[in-house]
């Protein structure tokens, strides 16, 4: 049982994180949804959620968004396509962070420093410039373009285009958040002991079986940080199908954003910001549960 | 059944193996050792297949092992730091050599049961490694490490981790688990009371050489070399010369004390002019106020320059004429006190001529 000066401490030390996750967090969130149930204004924004008749006090509050959300396939759908989006570029994340971050944290300490640096490398440049950049490499007129319909008329199929598709949404969005996967699977890797593969290939085990028995399983808390870090941003981002996605692109950040600023539909914005952040949290608490280290998830005594 | 023949290992310019050879029994508990950097950890590398021989040959039942990678040889090693998977029960962590193989599932399960009885942590099958102690742990890694019966079992300072009481009854675990399961051990420690109570043969190893193997008992009373002599126990190392020669003894000079007698060692021939070293074991010398000697005991008198009080005995150091200090123990058995002197105290010390050891 701690004393009181613990508890006290220990209160003291949590209001600031606490008093921010509740003014910032909180509180919106729960402006939103009261939001999501009032009509939306005649020039945007929020109608009033009241009116008082003959001195008769009336609430004027409706489902009428929520039932928008179901009637057509589009929201839904486009939920969907954001998730499988978002899925997809945390899984090839995974594909190419692992070697990288595995190859890191079994070099030679002097060097792991320099490689860790050249991952965080574009950090430097602002990531609307790098999105850019990807127009350029994307744009029908590029170099990348332009060599492979090279090969596809040689071929005589059809000429490809990169720029304004799915293809270019998701390349960009595993080169923007490749790094927030490999910096935790790197922490993750670099503490793991050695020995305990010198253990595995001393009972028995080739090389693959001490990768897929011993470091595979001890680096799955890694990448469970990482797929929260690459999934969550990518699934709510609208700036990269905005400038890359074209129509077939389009992401539910995109149409997220098209209600509160160009449709000025504050109330079934809201609607849909709810829907992401409810799924966003169910995914984060999964992956907490899952990413806690094994001997303390299941040592419980 | 194991045989290292002229294997050497060098790291740069660092000889850690120089021409090491020797011969392990069937059934044996060998143990190597040494003080840090002697190479023994090197050589138990290698035997485990961890690293390759630079020149030599390591031969298991006649066949090369040096080829082989460490998952192919029937060898199994106990790390000084466990190396339990921390992520797998202990039942998953001992059955992990047996899923290596291709045994069914149901066998594994009886043979997992089995072993867990055999190191008396039946209980604990569905634990994680980090729910136990350290002696759990070491069991467990033993377990696991002889479950699927290698030819051959290699430990590494499996006990260095653990207190002295618990080691002590780890030491007797591991000497019955030997006899009972019947696999060759080969054992690494720096612990030479660890060595002498554990193994049937010893290799005492210095500078990437074997300096002596024996059994522990020749092993302490008649060391080949001052090297074995110091490293193993407390020990008198006393500078002489020989001075003359007779069939079964030897005269010799010592600095500071003059000339006395000693037993020869068969295994040296001495001439006289020879420089030798004289080893003594200081619970071999009697020390008391006052002694009376028989016809084959030298005698001296000094005092007590010093002395450690161990509990059960006290080491005390003896300053006989011209500063030449020896250590000799006595077993504080006399009832009701503690110790029979005191720094200062005039002292006799004397031992029977078979008592020391003579090397060269």
């Amino acid at each position: 049982m701690p004393n009181r000066a613990e508890r006290l401490s220990r209160i003291l030390l949590s209001l600031p994180p606490g008093l921010y996750l509740l003014l910032l967090f909180a509180v919106p969130s729960l402006m939103m949804l009261f939001a999501s149930f009032r009509f939306s204004g005649e020039y945007g924004g929020l109608a009033p959620w009241y009116y008082i008749e003959d001195g008769q006090f009336t609430l004027d509050l409706t489902l009428e968004n929520w039932q928008r959300l179901f009637e057509s396939d589009i929201y839904l759908g486009l939920l969907l396509k954001s998730l499988a989006y978002a899925l997809a570029t945390t899984l090839i994340c995974v594909i190419m962070a692992y070697p990288l971050a595995l190859m890191i944290a079994r070099s030679k300490k002097r060097h792991r420093d320099l490689l860790l640096l050249l991952v965080i490398l574009p950090f430097w440049s602002n990531f609307l410039v790098r999105i850019y950049a990807w127009m350029i490499i994307f744009s029908p007129q590029g170099a990348l373009t332009a060599a492979l319909n090279a090969v596809t008329s040689s071929l005589g199929l059809e000429p490809i285009t990169l720029m304004f598709s799915g293809t270019a949404v998701i390349t960009c969005l595993v080169y923007v958040h490749l790094p927030f996967m490999i910096l935790p699977l790197y922490a993750n890797l670099e503490k793991h002991d050695h020995r305990l593969l010198d253990a595995a290939q001393d009972l028995g085990a080739n090389r693959f079986q001490c990768f897929w028995l011993i470091t595979w399983p001890l680096s799955l808390p890694g990448i469970y940080a990482g797929a929260v870090l690459v999934f969550i941003p990518s699934l709510g981002i609208f700036a990269i199908p905005d400038l890359l996605g074209g129509t077939n692109g389009i992401m539910i950040g995109n149409v997220i954003k098209q209600q509160f600023v160009e449709s000025r539909d504050w109330p079934f914005g809201s609607v849909l910001s709810l829907v992401l952040t409810a799924i966003t949290l169910v995914l984060v608490l999964l992956a907490a549960k899952l990413g806690s280290p094994a001997g303390e998830n299941n040592g419980k005594k | 059944m194991l045989e290292i023949i002229d294997v050497s290992r060098r790291f740069g310019d660092f000889v850690a193996l120089d021409k090491v050879s020797l011969n392990i029994q069937a059934g044996e508990f060998f143990t190597l050792l040494g003080p840090s950097g002697c190479g023994k950890t090197t050589l138990l590398r290698l035997i485990a297949g961890f690293d390759q021989v630079d020149e030599g040959e390591i031969l298991l039942d006649g066949k090369p092992l040096t080829a082989l990678n460490p998952e192919q040889r029937p060898i199994h090693t106990v790390f000084q730091s466990y190396a339990l998977f921390p992520h797998m029960t202990v039942a998953e962590n001992i059955a992990f050599p047996l899923r290596m193989t291709k045994i069914a599932k149901p066998v594994i399960d009886l043979m997992v049961r089995e072993i867990l009885e055999d190191v008396r942590l039946p209980d604990k099958a569905k634990h994680y490694p980090d729910e136990l102690s350290g002696g759990q742990k070491q069991r467990i890694a033993i377990a696991r490490a002889l479950v699927n019966r290698p030819r051959l079992l290699l430990l590494d300072e499996p006990l260095s981790a653990l207190d002295a009481k618990l080691r002590e009854q780890m030491q007797i675990e591991l000497i019955n688990l030997q006899k009972e399961i019947g696999i060759t051990f080969v054992y690494v420690t720096h612990d030479q009371g660890e060595a002498l109570a554990l193994s049937h043969r010893i290799a005492v190893m210095n500078k990437g050489e074997i300096s002596q193997i024996d059994e522990p008992s020749v092993l302490y009373s008649c060391p080949d070399n001052r090297f074995v002599a110091d490293f193993i126990g407390q020990c008198n190392l006393l500078d002489a010369t020989v001075v003359s020669v007779a069939e079964k003894q030897l005269r010799i000079s010592i600095a500071g004390l003059g000339e006395l007698d000693v037993c020869a060692n068969p295994e040296i021939d001495f001439a006289v002019g020879d420089t030798c070293a004289l080893t003594l074991r200081p619970e071999k010398i009697r020390l008391a106020a006052q002694l009376d000697i028989t016809d084959d005991e030298v005698l001296f008198s000094g005092k007590v320059h010093d002395m450690l009080y161990l509990g059960d005995v006290t080491v005390y150091i003896i300053e006989l004429a011209n500063g030449v200090l020896i250590e000799a123990m006595l077993a504080n058995d006399a009832p009701g006190r503690t110790r029979l002197f005191d720094t200062g105290d005039a002292v006799q010390i004397a031992w029977h001529t078979d008592a020391g050891h003579l090397v060269a």
